[in-house]
């Protein structure tokens, strides 16, 4: 189709096409980045509502509003994920839908689901964190070295 | 109000920066999720996450890097307690609302809902 049509235009225009070509602007990884950038800034946003509400609501206070709220974050996402509708969220919004605390429980509730055919146990218990293990593992072990490194510091007299 | 801006505007460009590593540098959503979470971990022990906090609300600690700065933050604090052994016993303090919430909620989750194809 495109060769045709290119074949009707002039040598200089299909010289023009190519120079054009050329130079345009990567639009996948910008439209992407924009993507990411309003689902996931929406996402925190809605997390700072809900943060309020628990603050004005329910006497939490800004320390501890965080912990109600990543759980209630939680929550939607497990049913989000359930009904299918994370997984198309997630296909638009790439890193945006990744990143927040959402991500992870999608991770976690999406093995657990999926592998629910091979029993509770080898299936679902073993698979959960399939995907969200690295998280963990690699969140635990450098809070450890970077804990072990400031304790050291602080132990010698301080920086 | 201005909070809810900056909640947008931090949230929004760590995740700009996520997917700036998947598209750019190729890597996958598992590592990019790893890396955020170490970038947390070294943030928060260098003391620079938390001002992040007070300044973005939810726009910092709603991304997954607040995870590694949440668990830098349990052990320094139990470490600062009870000596060497806090790290160990207090790595999961914060974030057990997190982990125990995905654990919970997720096995629920695979009670009610059949996987699909």
């Amino acid at each position: 189709m495109s060769s045709k049509k290119n074949k009707k235009l002039t040598p200089t225009q299909q010289k023009y096409q190519a120079f054009a070509k050329a130079r345009e602007p990567k639009p996948s990884v910008l439209k992407n980045c924009f993507k990411a950038f309003l689902v996931g800034g929406l996402i925190c946003t809605f997390g700072q509502v809900l943060q309020m509400l628990y603050i004005k609501y329910f006497n939490f206070t800004e320390d501890t509003a965080g912990d109600p709220t990543v759980a209630t974050l939680i929550i939607i996402t497990v049913l989000l994920t359930g009904f299918g509708v994370y997984d198309h969220i997630a296909q638009w919004a790439g890193a945006g839908t990744i990143i927040p605390v959402t991500g992870f429980a999608n991770t976690v509730a999406s093995a657990s689901i999926e592998h629910r055919s091979e029993g509770f146990v080898l299936g679902v218990g073993s698979n959960m964190f399939k995907l969200a293990g690295s998280v963990i593992a690699y969140g635990v072990f450098s809070a450890f070295v970077v804990t072990l490194i400031k304790v050291t510091i602080q132990a010698l007299g301080g920086i | 109000m201005e909070k809810f801006f900056w909640a947008f505007i931090v949230g929004g460009l760590i995740c700009v920066v996520a997917q700036i590593m998947m598209d750019i540098f190729k890597l996958t959503p598992a590592h990019t999720t790893s890396t955020l979470v170490v970038v947390g971990a070294i943030l928060g022990g260098l003391g620079w996450y938390e001002p992040i906090i007070k300044f973005a609300g939810a726009g910092a600690s709603v991304p997954i890097s607040s995870f590694g700065n949440s668990l830098v933050k349990g052990a320094l604090e139990e470490a600062n307690k009870s000596g060497i052994i806090g790290i160990l016993t207090g790595i999961f303090h914060v974030t057990s609302a997190g982990i125990s919430a995905a654990i919970i909620f997720g096995f629920m989750g695979a009670l009610i809902f059949k996987p699909k194809g």
